[in-house]
């Protein structure tokens, strides 16, 4: 059991990432009730966005220094492109059939993933992202951390102890609130619920830039395909933690990477079960608990309402 | 009506980004079928290969490479009366798209042989397509043995199951077994991690090591299996570590085998991982972070670059200026071009000067028969389509370049 620990900071490190893009689907559905399914690569996009300002700064710039702006920039590509999207693609068929932006939302994934491939230079093949020097870190003799998984180990809590504060403490966050339970009401109370709509997309896309990041320097490698893979683990994350749930979001993506994690190391160690374990079969196992978990719970662990609207 | 129009709108949009799409992979074909003499029979040749995706490097290189054997055959007018051209296609390591690609190729009277694909799994879908229109197929790349000696031929029961198959690379059973010896033999590696991407090359290739590695008496401490296309592998990393192999071996390409040498040093196991000629890629390295020293590759033939008889292609290759390296599978796919245009020499010569009506049965008889010196050596295929040529090279990454350790012939 000695490899316990390891495998709980590989699920855990793993999981902040699938709930940091969580919150981008859960927020956006808990306003608008739509399943935003260009938010993976929206995620992508922020990736390229950071990488742009690495390759535009002086070459032989210290990595810590040139994060903050790497941050800045994936923001300002996931923020610029969320916000695009919800004005452009969404806003226009809000009141329309539920159907009409779900199908945009997939459009706008295949769009945005060939826009990409087409015209950001070289990127036909993963591009390489800038990783801190030297090995992993060791905390304990049989404990590894990577060095970019500090970042995300750090990052993580930050965001959500900014965006906790901000829905349950700023005006703006009330407002937000409001609009969730019961858009019309806000409306006659004065609430600009388009602004609100908007700065929902904007925190969800600026999630995602976070995560982008964490994924180029815990991986070293960006890809303009990257976004579905972790867009589908990440809206499975936030359904298992109750899509609505901000909280929900991040508590359902680190499950869902530890489940992955402890599937891989010791399914295959129960009698009986060596054909069913490793990775393979990890999707298999986190599926089932999302299964198990939705028939016990069907709002999801921390979802409050049973979604009646959608 | 506002909502109407701008839900048509939205759906142009759409509509737009599939066309996009779908007009990114056309383009890049069609830039490569530029003929300039008319007067001449031309002859084209078809070449399928991941031309996007993550494999792009190999599949780009692949097609510069036969393109090359076209513009050399043109120049040295190999042919007389015959003007060869290549038409690129991109099946994006996809099964489906090569199947697709396969068919439209048969429907284009003018492609009379084919070079590719880079994916064994790709090339199980474009078989049959081809062994129904007699088009030959050479394949520079594919490993797995089934291609072309059945399903059955672990058990020695070989059967050829389609006539119009043919490839330069050598199989997986030649390099599964050249690999397990190298580790157990020269690297005095005794405990192996086996890792697989379940393809059908990948797991194919683990599947031969593994067998070879324990007849040699080294033992197989653990083995798991990676989703293709996924970025995290920290879990199999895990596993490694516990397992307390000496070595690592992995079936499969080198966008998650990059990420898996990487991870499994982060986890803090200081191993060299080993794979086939999938991982042998200059990607391999960029992929991997920063600590991949060590890590091997087997890939067949010699390097290109050590043959007397490839500076001569290292030398054409630079000066046409292709925008990818010809990357692992150059020379092979090179000497598959040249062993249709020499196919094509002999049916010619047989017809008079003129190509004969039923060209491409004709050729895929005559290929049968080729022979001659290639950039990877002696070019010929036994009875069933394989390469005759066994010469492998062990390749080791030194200080962020592939460098060549060991080349020798396989041995039994």
């Amino acid at each position: 059991m000695h490899e316990l620990p390891q495998t709980l900071v590989n699920g855990l490190t793993l999981g902040a990432l699938y709930g940091l893009i969580a919150i981008g689907y859960t927020m956006v559905y808990g306003i608008v009730q739509l399943i935003n399914f260009a938010h993976g690569e929206i995620f992508m996009v922020g990736g390229f966005g950071a990488l742009t300002i690495y390759l535009w700064l002086p070459s032989g710039t210290a990595l810590s220094l040139a994060l903050p702006l790497m941050l800045v920039g994936g923001v300002i590509a996931s923020v610029g492109i969320a916000t695009a999207a919800e004005r452009f693609a969404y806003r226009p068929l809000r009141g329309g059939p539920r159907l009409a932006p779900l199908i945009t939302a997939i459009g706008l994934s295949i769009a945005l993933q060939q826009a990409v491939w087409a015209f950001y230079p070289d990127a036909d093949q993963p591009r390489s992202f800038p990783q801190f020097e030297g090995k992993s870190l060791e905390i304990l003799s049989n404990l590894h951390i990577q060095r970019g998984d500090v970042f995300l180990l750090i990052a993580a809590p930050l965001c959500m102890l900014a965006l906790g504060l901000f829905v349950s403490k700023s005006r703006a966050g009330r407002a937000m609130q409001a609009t969730a339970q019961d858009p019309d009401t806000a409306k006659l109370m004065g609430i600009n619920t388009d602004r609100i709509i908007v700065m929902a997309f904007a925190i969800g896309g600026a999630f995602a830039a976070v995560a982008a990041l964490a994924h180029g320097l815990k991986y070293g490698q960006i890809s303009f395909e990257m976004g579905f893979i972790a867009g589908l683990k990440a809206f499975t994350a936030a359904v298992l933690g109750g899509i609505g749930n901000i909280y929900g979001a991040m508590l359902g993506g680190v499950v869902l990477g530890i489940v992955e994690a402890l599937a891989i190391k010791y399914i295959q160690d129960i009698p009986g079960m060596e054909q069913l374990g490793g990775g393979a079969w990890k999707d298999v196992w986190a599926f089932t608990l999302l299964i198990v978990v939705l028939l016990v719970r069907p709002q999801g662990l921390l979802g409050e309402r049973v979604a009646d609207r959608a | 009506m506002r909502h109407r129009s701008l839900l048509i709108i939205t759906t142009a949009v759409t509509a737009g980004a599939l066309t996009l799409s779908a007009c990114g992979s056309r383009d890049k074909s069609d830039s490569d079928s530029g003929g300039d003499n008319n007067k001449k029979t031309t002859v084209v040749i078809g070449v399928d290969a991941p031309l996007t995706g993550s494999l792009s490097a190999l599949g780009q290189g692949i097609k510069n490479s036969v393109d090359l054997a076209t513009k050399v055959a043109n120049k040295n007018n190999e042919v007389p009366g015959v003007t060869f051209k290549i038409k690129a296609f991109d099946d994006q390591a996809v099964p489906s798209s090569g199947k697709q690609n396969a068919t439209s190729m048969v429907d284009d009277d003018e492609i009379v042989a084919m070079v590719g694909p880079l994916n064994s799994g790709v090339s199980q879908s474009m078989q049959g397509v081809f062994a129904k229109a007699d088009l030959a197929q050479i394949s520079p790349a594919n490993t797995n043995p089934e291609l072309s000696q059945g399903p059955d031929w672990a058990s020695g029961k070989k059967v050829r199951p389609f006539k119009t198959y043919f490839r330069t690379a050598t199989t997986d059973v030649i390099q599964g077994r050249f690999a397990a010896q190298y580790y157990y033999k020269d690297a005095k590696k005794r405990k192996v991690f086996v890792v697989d991407d379940k393809q059908t090359y990948g797991a194919g290739l683990a599947k031969i090591f593994s067998q070879e590695f324990e007849r040699l008496g080294g033992k197989v401490v653990g083995t798991d299996h990676l989703t293709v296309k996924e970025t995290d592998f920290s879990g199999i990393a895990g596993k490694v570590k516990s397992s307390g192999a000496d070595s690592v071996y992995f079936g499969g390409q080198y966008p998650e085998g990059g990420l898996l040498s990487d991870q499994v040093k982060q986890a803090g196991a200081d191993v060299p991982i080993m794979g086939g000629d999938g991982i042998y890629d200059p990607a391999f390295i960029k992929a991997s972070g920063t600590s991949n020293d060590g890590d091997l590759a087997t890939s067949v033939g010699y390097p290109v670059e050590k043959l007397p008889s490839a500076k001569n292609f290292v030398k054409e290759y630079s000066a046409q200026g292709y925008k990818d390296p010809y990357a692992a599978y150059g020379g092979y796919s090179y000497d598959a071009g040249w062993a249709i245009v020499q196919a094509v020499k002999a049916v010619v010569q047989d017809n008079d000067g003129k190509l004969p009506d039923d060209a491409r049965a004709k050729i895929t008889e005559a290929l049968a028969k080729v022979s001659f010196d290639g950039v990877t050596g002696k070019v010929s295929f036994d009875e069933y389509g394989d390469t005759t040529n066994k010469q492998l090279t062990v390749y080791k990454v030194t200080k962020g370049v592939w460098k060549d350790a060991v080349s020798r012939t396989f041995k039994d």
